[in-house]
């Protein structure tokens, strides 16, 4: 099978064409770096995404601190991501880089602080 | 009054890169104003990540990649004053602010650096019908009301025009809980980046209407609905094509204006199409001593161009403060074929240095070559698969093929397809 994809890995937005069978990548072309490839892999075999969202603060500047996951996780667990996110509130002060949620839905992944407050 | 070597004007990403480089640069004396409680500027608001691939190598989050420069200005003796509005600026460079602590600031500058940024176009410069029910706003107060200050404006949303920030806004509304219902853009194709189309649209099966608008808001007191209709070649409403969405909320991501009152009111000379002052390679306006950079300047799609902007202004800046006015011989840089604007709109040929042209295309282009022009003679032709009005492009002059030009050289950027 052949799919045409628009990689995200940079705001290049290259146009990559990948060759596939079930999850067995063939090749992939079009893509001018190898974050390209990676991704094209990625996106064929298991998609993945980073998300940034906030958390709620107890005494902080601002009511929220914005977070995001260190690395990507499956698409499909973004909306349960989201759940966990948004279950949460820590008290200030939150450093920039610290664990929010440590290891979320046991992907291995946490979720950081990306802000001060 | 207070004497600085530098005033910059802003403290966001440009205001902070052009600082940090004229210290480096040898300046002494360097004060930012900032209208906002901290540095930063609207990064701090923009919480997903994308941020600093070209210049830090790695993605970061908006307030991320601000906490770096803001980390590196607090380890300099650059004096920072938040919380203050800049009220006017004169052509002798004496710059006039106002905050609670100090109250009335006259400051007396050897050069100035504009940062003030951008705005969003509002409701106001569009030809909505419909009552002022609540709900309809911009997307980055949308962005700032969730983001910043912790709650939804919304929970079915519709977005008018397809920029970086509406795409942006449209994921996060969806993330929380809202139901974006579709995505308008007036033209025929997006203004936002397309891995923003992918991922913020695509990812959620978020439609994405284009040659459509909004032509009238239904609700009296709370936003009950929106009509949109398909547009024709001249971009007018098709009545046919008139359909009901229901919605609380209407984002609205139609563009950026470059804030430039202050620049104005020295009389600088503005480009009618960038809505930014007019520069030089240095970013340095028809008025000696003041610089514009980033989205002042011009509107970036990515921070990191805004950056590496700022601080040719910054090196411009401690040029003029520590060796005083060059000699200057310019020439301008000509739009041609497909070319809607260059920034810088003119060169000074006795540059010692490459000098890099940053320019937008009007509409979208496949498999055309970008060709640099001077005095006639092909200096580059590079191929591009794709130009897209939403995506910058640029293109390099050599020092060496500057040296060889005179005042009567010309400079043309052109597409060829």
């Amino acid at each position: 099978m052949k799919r045409d994809l628009i990689c995200v890995a940079c705001p290049r937005g290259c146009m990559i064409t990948v060759e596939y069978e079930g999850t067995e990548v063939y090749s992939v072309t079009g893509n001018t770096c190898k974050r390209g490839e990676e991704y094209a892999r990625t996106e064929i075999v298991n998609p993945t995404r980073n998300i940034a969202s906030t958390v709620k603060v107890n005494g902080g500047v601002h009511p929220v601190v914005p977070v995001k996951t260190s690395a990507p996780i499956p698409k499909t667990m973004i909306f349960d991501c989201m759940r966990e996110i948004n279950a949460v509130t820590v008290d200030a002060p939150v450093k920039l880089g610290q664990v929010i949620i440590p290891d979320v839905l046991g992907t291995g992944v946490n979720i950081v602080a990306t802000n001060n407050d | 009054m207070l004497n600085y070597d530098l005033v910059v004007v802003g403290g966001g990403p440009a205001g902070m890169a052009a600082a940090l480089k004229a210290k480096e640069c040898g300046v002494k004396d360097i004060v930012i104003l900032e209208r906002a409680e901290t540095l930063g500027g609207i990064l701090e608001q923009c919480i997903h990540s994308g941020f600093g691939l070209t210049y830090f190598k790695e993605e970061l989050s908006g307030p991320e990649y601000a906490a770096r420069f803001i980390d590196l200005v607090e380890k300099t003796d650059i004096a920072v004053k938040c919380d203050t509005m800049v009220l006017d600026i004169d052509e002798n460079n004496l710059v006039t602010a106002v905050n609670k602590k100090d109250g009335l600031l006259k400051i007396q500058a050897k050069a100035i650096v504009l940062a003030m940024g951008c705005r969003e176009r509002p409701r106001g410069a569009l030809e909505i019908s419909g009552t002022r029910a609540s709900g309809i706003m911009t997307a980055g107060t949308a962005q700032k009301y969730v983001n910043l200050d912790g709650y939804m404006p919304g929970k079915k949303v519709v977005i008018l025009g397809s920029g970086d920030i509406g795409l942006i806004m449209a994921r996060r509304m969806t993330l929380e809980g809202a139901e974006v219902k579709v995505v308008c853009e007036l033209m025929p194709f997006s203004g936002g980046l397309t891995r923003n189309i992918v991922q913020c649209l695509n990812d959620y099966n978020i439609p994405l209407r284009l040659s459509t608008t909004v032509v009238e808001t239904h609700g009296k007191d709370r936003l009950e609905g929106v009509t949109i209709a398909q547009v024709d070649e001249h971009l007018q409403p098709i009545e046919s094509t008139k359909e009901y969405i229901e919605c609380d909320t209407l984002m609205l991501s139609v563009g950026l204006i470059p804030e430039n009152e202050l620049t104005k009111n020295v009389g600088i000379a503005i480009d009618r199409v960038t809505n930014g002052a007019s520069v030089d390679e240095m970013r340095q306006t028809d008025h000696p001593g003041v610089f514009a950079c980033g989205n002042v300047l011009h509107v970036h799609d990515l921070v990191d161009f805004v950056t590496m902007e700022a601080q040719l202004a910054g090196e411009g800046a401690a040029d003029y403060i520590l060796n005083g006015a060059k000699e200057t011989v310019y020439v301008p840089t000509t739009t041609g074929n497909g070319v809607r604007y260059i920034v810088p709109q003119r060169v000074n040929i006795k540059n010692p240095n490459d000098v890099k042209l940053y320019f937008r295309v009007g509409r979208i282009f496949k498999n055309a070559k970008v060709v640099l022009e001077i005095d006639g003679n092909v200096i580059s032709s590079k191929k591009k698969i794709k130009l897209a009005p939403g995506e910058m492009e640029d293109v390099v002059i050599p020092a060496s093929v500057l040296a060889g030009m005179t005042e009567n050289s010309t400079i043309t950027v052109r597409v060829e397809e």
